[in-house]
C-alpha cells in the first residue's frame, strides 16, 4: 500500500505539472484527469474509497466533461495554440514559480514541524461518512444545495446565448 | 498501513502550488480555471489525509463540500467563459480590465 | 369682567389670521370693517378688562391661558397680567392703536396692498399687547420678536422699492443685535434665578442678590441691549429715521407711538432688578440724555418731514430713558404715554399734509399750508407745542417737566442730566416749530390735493384732544393738581425718594424748563420766520454747511458702522471666502486624494494580478502565524 501511495502521488505530481504547462487546453485536460486519477487513489490508500469513487465519478467524470464540453463549443483553432505559444514563454514561470516555492517551502516547513505518532489507517466507508454527512452536518448539506441551486441558476442565466446580444451571436434573442 | 500523514500532506502542499503557479502564469482563462480546480483538489486532499489520521468521517464530507463547490463554481465560471468568448472573443482574462482603477 | 382680558390679543389676532388667510380675497369694505374692527373691539375689551380691574380695587390680575411648556423646573405659561403698568401701555396701545387703524383706513384706501397691510397692522396690535401684558420674559419674547417681524413687515411694506426692502433689513437686523443680548438676558436670568416669571423673578433677584453685584448687572445690562435696539438708543438708534420708509401710520403706530418705546416699558417692567444694578441704571441715564442731545440736533437739519418726527421720537424715547435711568420710571410711563399721544397726532397730520402734497416729503418744497388745510395745521400745531412742552395748556408740558424735575431730584439724577434734558427741550422746541414755519407758514409753494375726509380727521381730532387733555391726568402738586397718574402707578412703579433740599429750588427749575421751551419756539420764530437770512448765513459757511452736513446724516452713525462694523466684516468675509476654515477640512480630502492615487496602480483589473496578491497575502501571512 506505502507503495501505490508513493507511486500514485508521483503520477499526481508529474501529471499536475504536465496539465499546468501544456500548451494545447485538451492536452490539459487529460493530464488533469489523469492526475484526478492518481489523487482517486490517494484518497483510497487513505482510507476514503467514498471519497475515491465521488472523485473519478464527480471530478474526472462529470466536471471534466464539462470542460471538455467548453471547449468543444469554443471551437478552438491553430490561431488559439499559436497564440497560447506565444504567451507561454519560459519567463512567464519564473515569478509564479518562486512565489509558489516560498509558499511550498513555507507549507513544508510547517507539516515537517508536526507530530509524527504512528497509526494505522482506519477506512471509514460510505456508511460511517453519510450517517455524519445527514447527522451532523444536514445543515451545510442544506447550504451545499444552496450553492448548486445559484450555479445551476447563474449557469443557465450566463450561458444563454444573447444576454445582451454578443458581437458573435448570430441567433435572435430568445 | 504505516504513518502517512506527512507525506500526504506534502503532496497536498505541492499540487496547491503547482495549481497556483499555473493559476498565475497562464492566460488562458480554461487554464485559470483548470489551476483553481487543481488547488482545490489539493486542498481535499489535505481534508482527507487529515481525516484518515482521525480515522473520522469529517475530513470526506469537508472532501464532499468542496465538490459541491467545485461543481458550482465551474458551472458559473464556464458560462462566464462562454459569454467572455461572445463578447470579447478572446481568453485573454488580462484583455478584460475594465474595472483598473 | 377682568376675563375680557384675554380678548385684547385675541381679537387683533383673530383679525391678523382671516386677513391673512383671506390673501386678498375680501373687499375693501370688509378689509376695513374687519381690520379696524378687532382693534376697535380690542379696545371695548381694554376698557371692560379695566373697569373691572377698577371694580377690584386695582389688584393685580393674573388670567392663565395653558401651560407653553413645561420642562423640569421651566414651566412657562401664556398668562397675561394685569397691573397699573400693563394697564396703561395695553390702553395705549389698543386706544393709539384704533384711532391709527382707523386714520389707515381712509389713507391706505387707494393702495394696492390694503388687506396685506390691515393684516400686518392686526398683526402688530396683537404682538405688542401680548408684549405688554405677558408675565413671563418668554412670553413677551414672542411679543417682542412679533413686533419686530411687524415692523420689518410694515417699514418694506412698499416693497417694490428696493430702498424699502434695505431699510427693512436695516431695522430688522439693528434690533436683532440687541436681541440676541436681550435673549442672552433671559438665559443669564434663568439659570441664576430658575424662573422667568416677571414677579417672582424681581422677587427672586431682590432676595438673593446684593445690589451692584456682578450678576443683577450682567442681567441688566443684556436686557438693556433688547431696550436699546427696540427703542433706537445709542449706539443701535440708526435703523428708525430709515423705518420712515414705511407708510405713514405705520410711522404713526409702530415708530413713534408704542413698538419703539417697549424698550421704555420693559426697563420700568424689571425696574425691580435695575435697581440691583445702579451702574446700569446711571448708563441707562446717560445713554438716553446723550441721544436726546444728540437726535435733537440731527432733527434740526433734515429737510424730510417724517425724518425730523423720527428724530424727534428718538430724543422724546432718550427722555424716557433718562426717567428710567434716575428712577423716575412712573414719569417715563407717564411720556410714554402722553408722547403716543403726541407723536401719533404728529406723524397723522404729517401723513395728510404728505398725501395733500402728493408724496412730497420734503419740507423745503412745502409752506403757507395754513390757510389750505387750517384743521391740519392747528392740529399739528397743537402735537408741535405738545412736543415742544408749551407750557400749561399741553400735555407734553407736564409729562416733559416731570422727567426734568426728577432728573434734577432724584438721588440718582444731577444737574447735568437736568442740563441735558432743558438743552433738549430747548432745541426741542427749535426744531419743531422750524418744522411748522416751513409747512404750515411762509408763501404757499404748491397746490393741495386730496383733504383728509372724517376717517381721517376724527383721529387726528382725537389725539389733538388727548395732547391737551392728557395733563391734567398728572398736574403736579407745584400747580395744585394732584399727580393722580403717579400716585395710580405708585403701587407698580415706586414713587423715588427726593434729594435734600430740592423742594426749595423747584418753582426755580420750573422756570428754567419753561424759559427753555418758549426761547426755544422764539428762537425759531426768529431764525425761520423772521430772519431766515442768518440761517442761511451760517449754512453758507464752511463749518457751518459740514456741521449741517453731519447732523443730517445723524452724526454720521450709518458711516461710522459702515467703516467699522460692516466694512471689517465684509472684509473678513471676503478672506474667508475660500473658506479657510474649511482648509483643514479639504486638507482630509486632499491627503485621501494622494492616498488614492497612491494605491490605484494595484487596481490594475488584471484577475491574475489579483490573485497574486492574495499569495502574497497568504505568505506574509504564513511567516507571521507559523515561522516568527
Amino acid at each position: 500500500m506505502v507503495v501505490i501511495f508513493y507511486l500514485s502521488s508521483a503520477v499526481a505530481v508529474a501529471a499536475t505539472i504536465l496539465a499546468v504547462t501544456r500548451v494545447g487546453v485538451v492536452h490539459a485536460l487529460l493530464y488533469l484527469i489523469a492526475s484526478l486519477l492518481a489523487v482517486a487513489i490517494l484518497f483510497f490508500t487513505l482510507g476514503a474509497p467514498f471519497a475515491a469513487a465521488l472523485e473519478v465519478i464527480i471530478y474526472a467524470g462529470a466536471i471534466m466533461v464539462l470542460f471538455v464540453f467548453v471547449v468543444m463549443m469554443l471551437n478552438l483553432g491553430e490561431r488559439a495554440l499559436a497564440q497560447e505559444k506565444a504567451w507561454l514563454r519560459p519567463r512567464v514561470w519564473i515569478g509564479p514559480g518562486l512565489l509558489a516555492l516560498v509558499l511550498l517551502g513555507e507549507s513544508l516547513y510547517v507539516i515537517g514541524q508536526g507530530a509524527h505518532t504512528p497509526y494505522r489507517v482506519a477506512v471509514t466507508g460510505p456508511e460511517a461518512v453519510g450517517a455524519t454527512l445527514y447527522g451532523p452536518y444536514a445543515l451545510a448539506v442544506e447550504l451545499a444545495s444552496l450553492v448548486l441551486l445559484a450555479g445551476l441558476v447563474g449557469a443557465f442565466h450566463l450561458g444563454r446565448h444573447a444576454l445582451h446580444g454578443g458581437p458573435r451571436d448570430g441567433e435572435r434573442p430568445q | 498501513m504505516a504513518s502517512v500523514l506527512s507525506e500526504g500532506l506534502a503532496v497536498s502542499a505541492l499540487l496547491f502550488a503547482i495549481g497556483l503557479v499555473g493559476l498565475l502564469a497562464r492566460r488562458n482563462v480554461i487554464m485559470v480555471l483548470v489551476a483553481i480546480e487543481i488547488m482545490l483538489n489539493a486542498a481535499g486532499l489535505a481534508f482527507i489525509v487529515a481525516g484518515a489520521r482521525w480515522g473520522q468521517a469529517d475530513g470526506q464530507i469537508m472532501f464532499i463540500l468542496i465538490l459541491a463547490l467545485a461543481a458550482a463554481e465551474v458551472s458559473v465560471g464556464l458560462a462566464l467563459v462562454l459569454q467572455m468568448d461572445r463578447r470579447h472573443a478572446t481568453l485573454d482574462v488580462d484583455a478584460l480590465s475594465d474595472l483598473k482603477g | 369682567m377682568r376675563d375680557a382680558l384675554v380678548l385684547v390679543p385675541a381679537l387683533p389676532l383673530a383679525g391678523f389670521l382671516i386677513l391673512f388667510l383671506s390673501m386678498g380675497a375680501l373687499k375693501r369694505g370688509a378689509v376695513a370693517w374687519i381690520g379696524v374692527g378687532s382693534v376697535g373691539l380690542a379696545l371695548v375689551a381694554a376698557v371692560v378688562a379695566a373697569t373691572g380691574f377698577w371694580r377690584h380695587g386695582a389688584a393685580p390680575y393674573t388670567q392663565t391661558l395653558y401651560t407653553w411648556l413645561s420642562v423640569a423646573a421651566f414651566v412657562p405659561r401664556v398668562r397675561f397680567y394685569l397691573d397699573g403698568l400693563s394697564l396703561v401701555a395695553m390702553g395705549v396701545v389698543t386706544g393709539v392703536g384704533f384711532l391709527i387703524h382707523l386714520y389707515s383706513a381712509e389713507f391706505m384706501i387707494d393702495d394696492e396692498g390694503y388687506s396685506r397691510f390691515f393684516a400686518y397692522m392686526n398683526l402688530f396690535v396683537a404682538a405688542m399687547l401680548i408684549l405688554v401684558l405677558a408675565d413671563n420674559l418668554l412670553l413677551l419674547l414672542l411679543g417682542w420678536e412679533g413686533v419686530g417681524l411687524a415692523s420689518y413687515l410694515l417699514i418694506g411694506f412698499w416693497y417694490g422699492e428696493s430702498l424699502n426692502g434695505l431699510a427693512a433689513r436695516k431695522a430688522f437686523i439693528m434690533t436683532r443685535l440687541g436681541d440676541v443680548a436681550f435673549v442672552i438676558g433671559l438665559l443669564v436670568l434663568f439659570n441664576r434665578l430658575g424662573t422667568l416669571n416677571i414677579q417672582d423673578l424681581v422677587r427672586n433677584a431682590q432676595a438673593v442678590w446684593v445690589p451692584g453685584s456682578f450678576w443683577p448687572t450682567l442681567a441688566g445690562a443684556l436686557l438693556l441691549g433688547g431696550a436699546l435696539g427696540k427703542s433706537a438708543q445709542l449706539p443701535l438708534q440708526t435703523w428708525l429715521p430709515d423705518a420712515m420708509a414705511g407708510p405713514t401710520p405705520v410711522s404713526a403706530l409702530i415708530h413713534a407711538a408704542t413698538m419703539v418705546t417697549a424698550g421704555v416699558y420693559l426697563v420700568a417692567r424689571l425696574h425691580g432688578l435695575y435697581a440691583l444694578a445702579p451702574a446700569i441704571e446711571r448708563l441707562i441715564a446717560v445713554i438716553g440724555a446723550v441721544t436726546l442731545l444728540l437726535s435733537a440736533f440731527a432733527a434740526l437739519v433734515q429737510s424730510d418731514i417724517k425724518r425730523v418726527l423720527a428724530y424727534s421720537t428718538m430724543s422724546q424715547i432718550g427722555y424716557m430713558f433718562l426717567a428710567n435711568g434716575v428712577g423716575a420710571w412712573s414719569a417715563a410711563i407717564f411720556h410714554f404715554m402722553i408722547h403716543a399721544f403726541f407723536k401719533a397726532l404728529l406723524f397723522l397730520a404729517a401723513g395728510a399734509v404728505i398725501q395733500a402734497l402728493h408724496d412730497e416729503h420734503d419740507i423745503g418744497r412745502m409752506g403757507g399750508l395754513r390757510r389750505q388745510m387750517p384743521f391740519t395745521f392747528w392740529s399739528f400745531l397743537i402735537g408741535g407745542a405738545a412736543l415742544s412742552a408749551f407750557p400749561f395748556i399741553t400735555a407734553g408740558f407736564y409729562s416733559k417737566d416731570l422727567i426734568l424735575w426728577d432728573a434734577f431730584a432724584s438721588p440718582l439724577g444731577g444737574p447735568a442730566f437736568w442740563a441735558a434734558g432743558l438743552l433738549g427741550a430747548f432745541l426741542t422746541g427749535l426744531y419743531t416749530f422750524r418744522l411748522i414755519i416751513r409747512v404750515f407758514l411762509g408763501p404757499a409753494k404748491s397746490k393741495i390735493g386730496r383733504r383728509p375726509g372724517w376717517l381721517m380727521a376724527v383721529p387726528i381730532g382725537v389725539l389733538a384732544l388727548l395732547s391737551v387733555v392728557g395733563g391734567l391726568l398728572n398736574i403736579p402738586s407745584l400747580f395744585g393738581g394732584g399727580a393722580q397718574f403717579t400716585h395710580f402707578l405708585a403701587q407698580v412703579l415706586p414713587a423715588q425718594a427726593l434729594r435734600p433740599g430740592v423742594r426749595a429750588i423747584e418753582p426755580d427749575l420750573e422756570t428754567a424748563a419753561i424759559g427753555a421751551s418758549l426761547g426755544g419756539i422764539f428762537l425759531a420764530f426768529l431764525l425761520f420766520l423772521h430772519a431766515p437770512q442768518w440761517v442761511e448765513k451760517v449754512k453758507s459757511t464752511v463749518a457751518g454747511a459740514a456741521l449741517a452736513r453731519w447732523w443730517g446724516a445723524g452724526w454720521g452713525f450709518d458711516r461710522l458702522y459702515e467703516g467699522v462694523v460692516a466694512r471689517a466684516y465684509a472684509g473678513w468675509a471676503r478672506a474667508n471666502r475660500d473658506d479657510f476654515v474649511d482648509a483643514g477640512v479639504d486638507g482630509v480630502v486632499e491627503g485621501n486624494r494622494l492616498l488614492h492615487q497612491l494605491l490605484r496602480w494595484t487596481q490594475t483589473g488584471h484577475v491574475r494580478w489579483y490573485a497574486m496578491a492574495i499569495a502574497l497575502g497568504a505568505m506574509g501571512w504564513f511567516w507571521l502565524a507559523v515561522l516568527s
